[in-house]
């Protein structure tokens, strides 16, 4: 088992699935394998985390959207972050998918700054924005010498606060709309289902105690205060299509 | 060209919660009756199985039972003064679409409104005088009473199967419910939910200073069920995934569970999904609906004659199609003529997060959409408010319907926003916070309306529903002296910390609220304030009606699925027993 596994099943209480685990042996933690820099599929592994390959982001982008997110959402000694949860590969999934190309978002113009309580009203698509922030980003340290993930913690810190507070423009994207979109995509990340990519292990679950996607709690519900120490459950295993229902309680078709 | 098909004697736009309701009635009556729902059809079996269908992701934050904003979207300004821009995203409100509409993701909250909810305007001035009203308000009677209206909440409740206890019997108050409750002939169908824990230390709190809470009526339900059309209920496992999402246990009402496997068998009645209805067509009087357009799912435009045109949409989309086909004088702000999108209203919403001790195990996760426990002392008129100078109210309550993570992971006042600081609270602190929610009235304002947008249109080329509004004034001092209530309740609870909720201006999009859109539509006696009359029935168009929370004057406290049902059973009443024996306006204005 990869370091990962082996220490957070330690504070896990019961069994996990299957398929989770050993996707995690089979992978060398350690070795990267960059290809060209401006080429998406690039596999990378960054530290105490497993492979991940790429779709949409390239090697330039996944090592700020790496970075950055292993910031907003840092490892301790308790639990891990967002790094190792996997939330760089849900991002890089969201954005190689339907929402990043615009799914249920009204796409058309003509186009107008707003109101705060308007909402987003830029042409950009998640895919598009994202892009253009981040190679903004990635530009402008480099020509300063520093790119993101070269930062001391303390120095990524303060560059990440700036963008949250605004006033800067990336390429055409308001730096604190580029984060508002970063935060949140890494919390989707943090604590989706781990089918999208994220939450690894669900170990933000384990971190809070969200038992997941269990059906049924009826006969715990008046329990008042009991302490759950079920693992957690994931959309992806557990009985193949089975319910977890009480079987007192019938379901039947009308 | 559109084909035009074959004559029927009612059409419904909308096959969600009003949709059906007035489908199986007339149906029942001998009518030839179609549905046109715009979405796709969808069952408990195959679509609303788990364990898919417990995704957080997928259905709450991607809204996927919503309205598709690439096709159809809202725009949105606060004021005349703005231009309106559109709801790119959803967020503030979730129009749903598919068959079954909103009443399928909703979350089982089923209340009663107040008396004096349906004579707000006589009432508020008999009591206090119209020198408590702030000049821009325009609130007003509905044209029907809470007695009148009696039996068919009744009639509803016993079709959901709703849990509850009752408070008010005839007059007489019962022990377990809510004294404050306007009266009712008799008890619930099943009775309440479980109390989950945020519930049992919040009824707590709440009895420490004098309130009196009671369990919030439920249509996720207690046990199983058999209701009058024969359909099985089953009981509420409290799973934690009920707004934005399909109950695949059969224990949540939805047109799925408690009416449509019986409609569908129905012979006069035939369903076509997919079916997006373009305009209410007019004869050349512009009095009378001859059916409507509709396009399928290829864009093929048909028209389905009618004789009688039932609006039975999302509020907004009823209003929507009244402005699209030209029926009623759509109103203007600058002039105050005009009645077709006039007296929109909303729900101001709020609440506080209590902190408790980390010994505390809350489990959130534990919970169905309605199983609240809440408190009717501070709701609409039930308190004094001569010195306080707003009119209104909100119930407060400890209603949690699940812990979902991605939204749902508090942290107290202080943390920052995100770091090490920030994940460590988030892990001391789920497992040990309360919501306490506060929610009630939306008063109707002459600034608040409706109307179609000048420049951005949908999918199909016609103009998208222009939504101009905010809170009005009143309803922030409302919001802002109940929000201190919350705040001591939350200390009574013994909170080791209380983040103060309350609602400020200006209205904000991006921020979920409410799914309570109302008016725009409004029933009346007057024809110079209101769409339709008492019965639903428009006056312009007396073959048309449009039945929904459209037709509220202005918001109650409370969640207006069950006022809706109640609404839908008392015109199907005036429809069935005098419009169809003699087809015309039933009231003479």
């Amino acid at each position: 088992m990869t370091d990962l596994t082996r220490r957070f099943m330690l504070k896990a209480t019961g069994a996990i699935g299957a398929s989770l685990v050993s996707a995690g042996a089979c992978v060398a933690a350690a070795t990267a394998q960059e290809s060209d820099a401006s080429s998406s599929g690039a596999v990378r592994a960054a530290p105490n985390a497993q492979l991940t390959t790429y779709l949409f982001l390239n090697s330039d982008e996944a090592a700020f959207v790496e970075a950055a997110v292993a910031r907003l959402i840092p490892e301790d000694d308790q639990w891990p972050g967002a790094l190792t949860a996997g939330v760089p590969n849900y991002i890089d999934k969201q954005l190689a998918g339907a929402w990043g190309v615009g799914e249920r978002l009204y796409r058309s113009g003509p186009w107008r700054p707003g109101t705060p309580a308007q909402g987003y009203q830029l042409p950009f698509t998640p895919a598009e924005l994202f892009r253009t922030s981040i190679d903004a980003i990635n530009k402008e340290l480099a020509q300063a010498g520093t790119p993101f993930s070269t930062m001391s913690s303390e120095q990524q810190d303060a560059y990440l606060a700036r963008l949250e507070t605004g006033g800067k423009d990336l390429g055409g994207v308001p730096s604190n709309v580029f984060f508002e979109h970063l935060w949140e995509c890494t919390i989707e990340g943090f604590f989706s289902d781990p089918v999208y990519g994220g939450n690894r292990d669900m170990v933000a679950w384990r971190m809070i105690g969200f038992p997941g996607a269990y059906a049924s709690y009826y006969d715990l519900v008046d329990q008042h205060g009991i302490k759950i120490n079920r693992a957690p459950m994931s959309i992806g295993e557990g009985p193949h299509g089975g319910m977890h229902l009480n079987p007192d309680i019938p379901a039947k078709l009308p | 060209m559109a084909q035009r098909l074959k004559h029927v004697d009612v059409v419904t736009i909308g096959v969600g919660l009003t949709g059906s309701l007035t489908a199986l009635e007339l149906a029942r009556a001998g009518l030839k009756v179609v549905g046109l729902e715009r979405g796709a059809p969808r069952f408990t079996v195959p679509d609303f199985q788990s364990p898919a269908i417990h995704d957080e992701l997928r259905f709450s934050i991607r809204k996927a039972m919503m309205q598709d904003n690439v096709k159809e979207a809202v725009t949105f300004r606060n004021s005349s003064d703005e231009t309106a821009l559109p709801i790119r995203r959803w967020a503030s409100f979730l129009p749903g679409t598919g068959l079954g509409g909103s009443f399928v993701h909703w979350n089982g909250q089923t209340f009663r409104f107040q008396a004096a909810d349906f004579i707000y305007k006589s009432h508020i001035e008999q009591r206090y005088g119209k020198k408590i009203l702030d000049p821009d308000l325009t609130i007003q009677d509905w044209g029907v009473t809470y007695g009148e209206l009696e039996p068919h909440y009744d009639r509803f409740e016993y079709l959901l199967g709703t849990s509850g206890k009752a408070g008010n019997i005839k007059g007489a108050i019962q022990p377990g419910g809510n004294p404050l409750e306007a009266p009712r002939a008799r008890e619930y169908p099943t009775p309440p939910m479980k109390e989950p824990y945020f519930g049992a230390l919040f009824r707590k709190g709440a009895e420490s200073l004098g309130y009196h809470p009671y369990p919030q009526p439920s249509s996720n339900l207690s046990q199983p069920y058999t209701n009058p059309e024969g359909l099985a209920l089953q009981q509420c496992v409290f799973c934690g995934f009920c707004e934005r999402y399909a109950c695949e246990h059969y224990a949540k009402a939805s047109p799925q569970t408690v009416i449509l496997p019986v409609l569908l068998k129905n012979p006069n009645y035939e369903l076509r999904t997919n079916s997006q209805v373009l305009r209410i067509n007019l004869d050349s009087t512009g009095k009378k609906a001859t059916g409507v357009t509709y396009a399928d799912s290829t864009g093929r435009e048909f028209e389905q004659p009618a004789d009688l045109v039932l609006l039975t949409a999302f509020p907004l989309n009823n209003v929507r199609m009244l402005l699209l086909s030209g029926i009623g004088t759509p109103y203007d702000p600058k002039t105050g003529k005009g009645v077709v999108g006039r007296n929109y209203t909303y729900q101001t919403t709020g609440g506080a997060t209590v902190f408790m001790d980390e010994s505390i195990n809350v489990n959130p996760f534990m919970a169905s959409g309605a199983n609240g426990t809440m408190i009717d002392d501070f709701s609409g008129d039930n308190f004094d408010h001569a010195r306080l100078g707003f009119i209104g109210g909100q119930y407060i309550g400890a209603i949690m319907t699940g812990g979902r993570p991605i939204e749902f992971h508090p942290t107290p006042e202080g943390t920052p926003r995100w770091g090490l600081k920030w994940k460590q609270a988030v892990a001391r602190n789920y497992n040990h916070a309360v919501l306490v929610q506060q929610h009630g009235t939306s008063t109707a304002s002459r600034l608040n309306y409706l109307s179609l947008d000048p420049t951005y249109r949908d999918a199909w080329g016609l103009p998208l529903l222009r939504m101009t509004f905010d809170f009005p004034e009143n309803d922030i001092r409302m919001s802002q002296y109940i929000a201190d209530k919350v705040v001591e309740i939350g200390r009574a609870m013994g909170a080791k910390s209380v983040t103060r909720g309350g609602t400020k201006r200006p209205y904000n999009t991006t921020v979920y609220q409410s799914t309570h859109n109302c008016g725009g539509a409004v029933m009346g006696d007057d024809p110079k304030t209101s769409v339709v009359n008492r019965y639903l029935q428009c006056w312009d168009v007396p073959n048309v009606f449009s039945i929904g929370g459209s037709a509220f004057p202005q918001n109650g406290t409370y969640n207006y699925t069950g006022t809706i049902g109640a609404l839908t059973y008392w015109a199907l009443d005036a429809i069935k027993n005098q419009y169809l024996k003699a087809p015309g306006p039933l009231v003479h204005a």
